[in-house]
């Protein structure tokens, strides 16, 4: 069933058609190049992910001492790790415990920790979760994203309305207790450091 | 303003619909759109503020029709044609041309400047934080409440905080103030706040989750000292 959002009011060629003629412009103006829509395009494909915010979560996990670094300064903690950048200038980890848990969002726009996630997939971006996210957290989690919350835990909603830029620490699974870093930031999802989905199981 | 891009706690607007196997970029024009952002701030048509209120200018029913690239395309074009950067009628004549021609190239240029300019934006980000002597009026721990007032142009006050009432949990130092950057009159730095609301305060007895509180980041001129009970 088509849902409220779903007619697009443009084709694909069209849309392609405009931009293409927009960069083409921009290009002789001197303001772009193919070049830089190249290398931009490949350091968020390959190079600035969601495995940074995992090295960085797995970490916090092993070292008790990173751990409190990163939740009293993010920005500064992920800087030990050679991470960080655009749209991540000011970072806030906040952590799940057996009492609270976060996600994050951004009702305005689409703000989201770039540096440690990369760019946010497109439902963080379309209207339906940055409008229900905020109004009924626990349904949207538990229906939406098959990712119920008991109702003894608190639920924050981290809303980045200005320009710091939060993320959400998760808690390690049980039976992990053998592994090390990088085998734990194998367990990290990007959902996970968003809020609304679980970590791998050990052994998953 | 108010606009339909001010989205928390809009109803009817049906089920988050995920994709596993998304890719970073769906299309090529994604990856060009995406790049306009960089290079377009880099050629001084608009800041980070302004760039946000391009898109919030848009048609509202376009807005909601469309995907987040083509909400920035959008703001790139209005900043653009208004830089005198590009021709309206060109564009449109352009567009034609790649329209019948989806395959002819792009213009050839080299510009490694550019390059090392995006490598070290991505790197070193762009921080918003700004330096000021203003005394913050505000304290972790304290009382407010929103100010319920509806600006014309760029403000971070979402709707549904505005009149609300919470607890400071955080105080951030003074940043760029999109209520002025946004609208072209500088960046006139203000304290940051974050506050949090219950979700009773928000949206009702018996119709806010229970158990739940959402945290909001605010600039100070949005804020007044909460009304003592019973004032």
């Amino acid at each position: 069933m088509a849902e409220p959002t779903d007619t697009p009011l443009r084709s694909q060629e069209e849309i392609a058609a405009r931009v293409k003629a927009l960069e083409a412009l921009l290009i002789e103006k001197g303001v772009m190049t193919t070049e830089a829509v190249d290398r931009m395009a490949e350091v968020y494909e390959n190079e600035v992910g969601p495995q940074l915010g995992a090295q960085v979560v797995a970490r916090a996990w092993t070292d008790p001492e990173f751990r409190a670094r990163l939740l009293e300064n993010a920005t500064a903690a992920c800087a030990e790790m050679g991470i960080g950048g655009l749209q991540g200038e000011d970072m806030i980890v906040v952590e799940n415990t057996d009492t609270v848990h976060n996600a994050i969002v951004c009702t305005l726009c689409s703000c989201y920790p770039w540096p440690v996630l990369g760019l946010p997939p497109n439902w963080y971006k379309a209207p339906a979760y940055r409008a229900r996210i905020v109004r009924e957290p626990r349904k949207v989690l538990a229906e939406d994203f098959g990712f119920p919350i008991p109702d003894d835990v608190e639920i924050r909603i981290w809303d980045s309305s200005a320009e710091l830029r939060y993320w959400v620490l998760p808690q390690r699974p049980a039976g992990t207790e053998d592994l090390g870093a990088f085998e734990l930031a194998a367990l990290v999802t990007r959902d996970s450091m968003i809020g609304v989905g679980p970590v791998k199981a050990a052994g998953a | 303003m108010n606009g339909v891009f001010d989205l928390g706690g809009t109803d009817g607007l049906g089920p988050v619909r995920t994709d596993p196997d998304e890719p970073v970029f769906r299309a090529e024009w994604e990856k060009a759109a995406f790049a306009m952002f960089a290079t377009c701030f880099r050629a001084g048509f608009f800041n980070v503020d302004q760039f946000r209120h391009g898109i919030e200018k848009m048609d509202p029913a376009e807005y909601l029709l469309s995907n987040y690239y083509e909400h920035w395309t959008h703001t790139v074009e209005h900043y653009a044609e208004r830089a005198g950067a590009i021709d309206p009628s060109e564009l449109e004549k352009r567009t034609r041309y790649y329209l019948e021609n989806p395959d002819a190239p792009l213009p050839e240029r080299s510009d490694p400047e550019l390059l090392a300019f995006v490598d070290g934006a991505i790197k070193a980000g762009a921080p918003a934080t700004r330096e000021s002597d203003k005394i913050a009026r505000f304290a972790v721990g304290d009382t407010v409440t929103v100010a319920t007032d509806s600006p014309e142009g760029h403000t971070r006050r979402a709707r549904y905080i505005r009149g609300r009432t919470g607890v400071i949990t955080g105080a951030h130092g003074t940043f760029i103030y999109p209520d002025t950057a946004g609208n072209g009159l500088g960046d006139c730095p203000e304290h940051v706040y974050t506050v949090k609301f219950t979700a009773t305060e928000l949206w009702g007895d018996g119709t806010g989750d229970p158990n739940a509180v959402v945290y909001f980041d605010v600039w100070e001129p949005y804020l007044t000292p909460a009304s003592p009970e019973g004032a």
